[in-house]
């Protein structure tokens, strides 16, 4: 006897939780693995997994067994020329016969990763764990949180206020139709029957006197409406982006800055480029570069060559200005700027700067950020810029950071500032 | 009219009634003993699942199966490995899962194989029989995953995982093997369980006693070593006899013990039971072809996928890796019904009692009464060491060479049949470590001793067992690995300098 069973709609993802637990086991693991790949990859390609790969003696279950060595027999399969007593070279690494897989050379690991596929959820989550931002922060970067209510079909359940009343008025009449149907035949029958007939005392006529009785009461009986004809206006709520956004990065590549100050600042960038994409339908990004005098360039470029020579902030600034006025009109874009230097710039330069950022640029911006990746004293740049804080906070926000750590702090900011103000009116 | 039940690979569970039903019939007529099957269409991913929890159809949750499922899962999607086409579980009613990916032939070539190979094979072979117990095992499951989940809650999970952790790494010594304990239902375990927990208890403060006893008293105990005998069992051991347990912990290293207990003849047994499985799908497809019940285009798949499952490479080929066990075993069965129904001269030699004898029953016999080890050193037949060619190398780290020692000659075979069964022998396989002392009157320390076979030293993972076994114990571990009666190496855990694990 057998029982045939269709499991196939049972739930999905039973080992979910051993998952989960596996990646916990191995967080340290997959944390590098993340932090490598965030500086392989380009800031606007967050939107997928990524491989992770584990050394396999990590994550090896240990168990007691038997080394190489000692005596061995083997029997194996498919003999073609020995004999008995024939003597067989020993294969280059030593013992083991067929089996030898051998425990690799001296130069590393000889065993392959353990390799799996991290989502992009899951990506995400570990990168920002490193950034320590806090929960509620991670969510509304990792989701769209304005949204726009959509229809999305009809329901036999739902509450009141979501009746729809022609669709239950149609059902209701269908159904009056449906139950209807015989008695109103039978109804029509007998009333061609007794036509001209009324007065008639036959028996046979009582009889169906009576049946139309009956009919129209049963007839009457049938409910107007009914419970189940009501029908319900399901709605779906759809993400929402807002409109368009352009995000300008703007980073001093003078030979001061080295590789790891620009991967914070890299980080940073990913960071606002990642609330600006849930925000915004759309959003762009331009790159400029700068030491003595600005350049946009592409992102490879921008994260990855060095130049040598001076610091004049405002060439780029003004770079920033002239781009707006050629490519983004206020009108249809939100634009933002992040800059991130350590903080050197020619003197005399600072006070330039802080006309150009009050004057042309800060009333265009939706908001500047500028962070100072540095661990030595502020100089005359963040003096000018402190000034500018003051006066423009709802717009302009500076911090210094040492370390990946700093970045969110600085972030926050624009959070608060976003969360009061117009951007994200719809709450959540 | 045409019997044939299907004319093309779609299945439907119209059709896989209809195949089961002939299936069923024909498997009756060879005496095949099977639970009732449950049979269970699952998705691919649900297959993966399955793959993950090891075969246990409901398993507790541990990082090393979230591990085992993104091996699979990458492997998988990548095209690296195809799924098995079921997963067969011992219990009763015998549960087998079938892929929905599968065509017809696919589905019936696997109900023949899994639904009355594998499930006669453990309803009858002596190894399942006196080791698993198919009526319980899924409660047992049920309430192993129950207690882990509540000691998680209770304790932590990092604490539970932790244990588990050591348990594991210790699982392939947790199997008596010459008791066989009472099979008992999952409501006497829970009843049970909270009865030992507190006897248990009783009895380990009772051993680690620490008042002072007369001078006459302790003269006589000291004489006793405890064990009495050394104990082969370490998990069984460590769940009775470690001191610092709480009674929790003992029933989790009781659980992995069992749970290890219950896939223990599944280890000894692969040769047999894919054998006999493949065996027993071979025949009554190819009936079901007799009868005129599938067409040719039935059979030429079923054939293309049967002779993939029994191809044996090579040893120089770039496929191998090993013995096939689908290959050996298949071709053993077959072998035992040759030598029945037409032996040669050479069988009537070999196999006096064999030859000529009723087939049926003797490989019913051979089924029910060996192990992989015996089954080989008892069948294995001089005309199947030829068909594969066998031949019988020795490798000894002291010499420059490797000797083939036998082939599949006149004077090779017997020992190629020994060398082979040694190969499946599970006590050769696995070094033998026993506990030999525990030192109760002094630091409580627990002193193991390793007998090597071959001089076959231990692998680099020892010590990291050791610590796990270290966390069981609490107190100083030893190993003392012999070499006859020298010791060749000794390893102490925590050793110098050597903070806790």
């Amino acid at each position: 006897m057998s029982y045939i069973i269709d499991r196939r709609l049972n739930s999905k993802d039973k080992s979910a939780v051993n998952r989960q637990r596996f990646l916990k086991r191995y967080k340290k693991h997959i944390k590098q693995a993340v932090t490598d790949a965030v500086s392989k990859r380009s800031i606007t390609d967050m939107e997928r997994g990524e491989n992770i790969g584990i050394p396999q003696k990590d994550i090896d279950e240990p168990a007691f067994g038997h080394s190489k060595g000692g005596v061995r027999e083997r029997v194996l399969p498919g003999n073609k020329e020995f004999l008995s007593g024939d003597k067989i070279k020993r294969p280059d690494g030593g013992a083991g016969g067929g089996a030898g897989k051998g425990s690799a050379s001296g130069s590393g690991e000889g065993l392959d990763d353990f390799v799996f596929q991290i989502t992009q959820d899951e990506f995400l989550e570990f990168m920002f764990e490193d950034l320590e931002l806090p929960n509620l922060v991670r969510r509304q970067l990792a989701s769209t949180d304005t949204f726009k209510r959509v229809k999305a079909g009809i329901s036999d359940q739902g509450t009141p206020n979501q009746l729809n009343i022609v669709r239950s008025m149609r059902s209701a009449y269908a159904r009056r139709i449906a139950l209807g149907a015989k008695k109103r035949r039978r109804r029509k029958e007998i009333l061609a029957e007794l036509e001209g007939r009324e007065d008639s005392r036959e028996s046979a006529v009582v009889a169906l006197q009576e049946e139309l009785v009956v009919l129209e009461r049963k007839l009457a009986n049938i409910p107007f409406i009914d419970d189940f004809d009501l029908k319900y206006n399901i709605h779906k709520k759809l993400p929402q982006p807002s409109s368009k956004a352009v995000m300008f990065c703007l980073m001093d590549v003078s030979g001061s800055m080295d590789q790891r100050t620009k991967d914070i600042a890299k980080r940073f960038f990913i960071l606002l480029y990642l609330f600006l994409q849930r925000n915004y339908e759309q959003t762009e990004v331009v790159f400029i570069r700068h030491h003595s005098t600005a350049k946009e360039v592409e992102e490879e470029e921008f994260f990855y060559s060095r130049e040598t020579g001076g610091t004049v902030v405002s060439s780029a600034l003004k770079l920033m200005s002239g781009i707006i006025e050629d490519r983004y009109p206020v009108s249809e874009w939100n634009i933002y700027g992040a800059q991130a230097s350590d903080g050197d710039n020619w003197t005399n330069d600072s006070p330039i700067c802080y006309d150009l950022l009050a004057n042309d640029l800060l009333p265009l911006l939706q908001y500047y950020c500028y962070i100072e990746i540095s661990d030595r004293g502020h100089q005359e740049l963040w003096q000018y810029y402190e000034k500018l804080a003051e006066v423009q906070a709802d717009a302009f926000a500076l911090r210094s950071l040492e370390d990946y750590a700093d970045i969110y702090p600085v972030f926050r900011e624009l959070f608060q500032r976003q969360s009061n103000g117009q951007l994200m009116s719809s709450g959540s | 009219m045409s019997k044939v039940l299907s004319e093309n690979s779609e299945w439907t569970f119209e059709l896989i009634e209809k195949y089961d039903a002939e299936i069923a019939r024909i498997a009756k007529t060879y005496g095949l003993d099977t639970y009732p099957n449950q049979i269970e269409i699952i998705r691919s991913d649900q297959m993966m699942d399955a793959y993950a929890s090891v075969g246990m159809p409901v398993g507790y949750n541990h990082w090393s199966f979230g591990k085992q499922f993104l091996n699979v899962e990458r492997g998988y999607r990548r095209g690296q490995m195809g799924l098995a086409y079921e997963i067969v579980i011992n219990s009763n009613p015998c549960i087998a899962y079938l892929m929905e990916e599968n065509s017809m032939t696919m589905q019936a070539l696997v109900i023949a194989h899994a639904c009355y190979g594998h499930n006669s094979f453990f309803k009858n072979n002596y190894l399942f029989k006196s080791w698993t117990d198919a009526e319980s095992i899924i409660d047992y499951f049920v309430f192993a995953r129950k207690f882990i989940a509540d000691c998680e809650e209770r304790y932590g999970s990092d604490e539970v995982e932790n244990l588990l952790d050591s348990c594991h790494a210790l699982r392939n010594y947790g199997t008596d093997r010459y008791k066989r304990p009472y099979p008992i239902s999952a409501a006497e375990e829970k009843a049970r369980q909270e009865e030992r927990a507190e006897y248990i208890q009783r009895q380990i403060n009772d051993l680690w006693r620490t008042i002072p006893r007369g001078a006459s008293d302790r003269a006589v105990i000291d004489e006793h070593r405890f064990p009495s005998e050394p104990q082969e069992n370490l998990l069984y051991f460590i769940e009775k006899n470690a001191p610092l347990l709480e009674s929790w912990q003992r029933e989790i290293v009781r659980i992995v013990r069992k749970i290890a207990q219950y896939f223990y003849p599944q280890r000894q047994t692969q040769v047999m039971n894919e054998g006999w499985a493949t065996f027993w799908h071979y025949t009554i497809l190819n009936d079901l072809f007799d009868q005129g019940l599938v067409n040719e285009g039935f059979m030429m798949e079923f054939l293309h996928s049967h002779s993939s499952v029994v191809a044996q490479p090579e040893f120089d080929s770039p496929y191998f890796s090993g013995i096939n066990p689908y290959a050996l075993g298949f071709a053993m069965m077959r072998d035992i019904r040759r030598i029945c129904e037409s032996p040669t001269d050479e069988d009537k030699y070999w196999f006096p009692d064999l030859a000529g004898s009723d087939w049926l029953s003797s490989l019913h016999f051979a089924m029910e009464n060996y192990k992989d080890e015996s089954f080989i050193q008892q069948y294995l037949s001089p005309t199947v060491i030829r068909d594969f060619k066998l031949y019988c190398i020795v490798d000894d780290d002291q010499s420059d060479t490797i000797d083939v020692t036998a082939i599949h000659n006149e004077q090779g075979y017997r020992q190629v049949r020994e060398a082979l069964a040694q190969q499946y022998n599970l006590s050769t396989q696995e070094p033998d470590i026993q506990v030999h002392e525990v030192d109760v009157r002094g630091d409580r320390s627990l002193t193991l001793h390793h007998q090597q076979n071959s001089r076959k030293p231990l692998n680099e993972d020892t010590e990291e067992v050791l610590k796990h076994l270290h966390r069981l114990w609490g107190f100083d571990i030893y190993l003392f690995s012999y070499n006859g009666q020298e010791v060749e190496q000794t390893i102490r855990i925590p050793g110098k300098g050597l903070s806790l694990v």
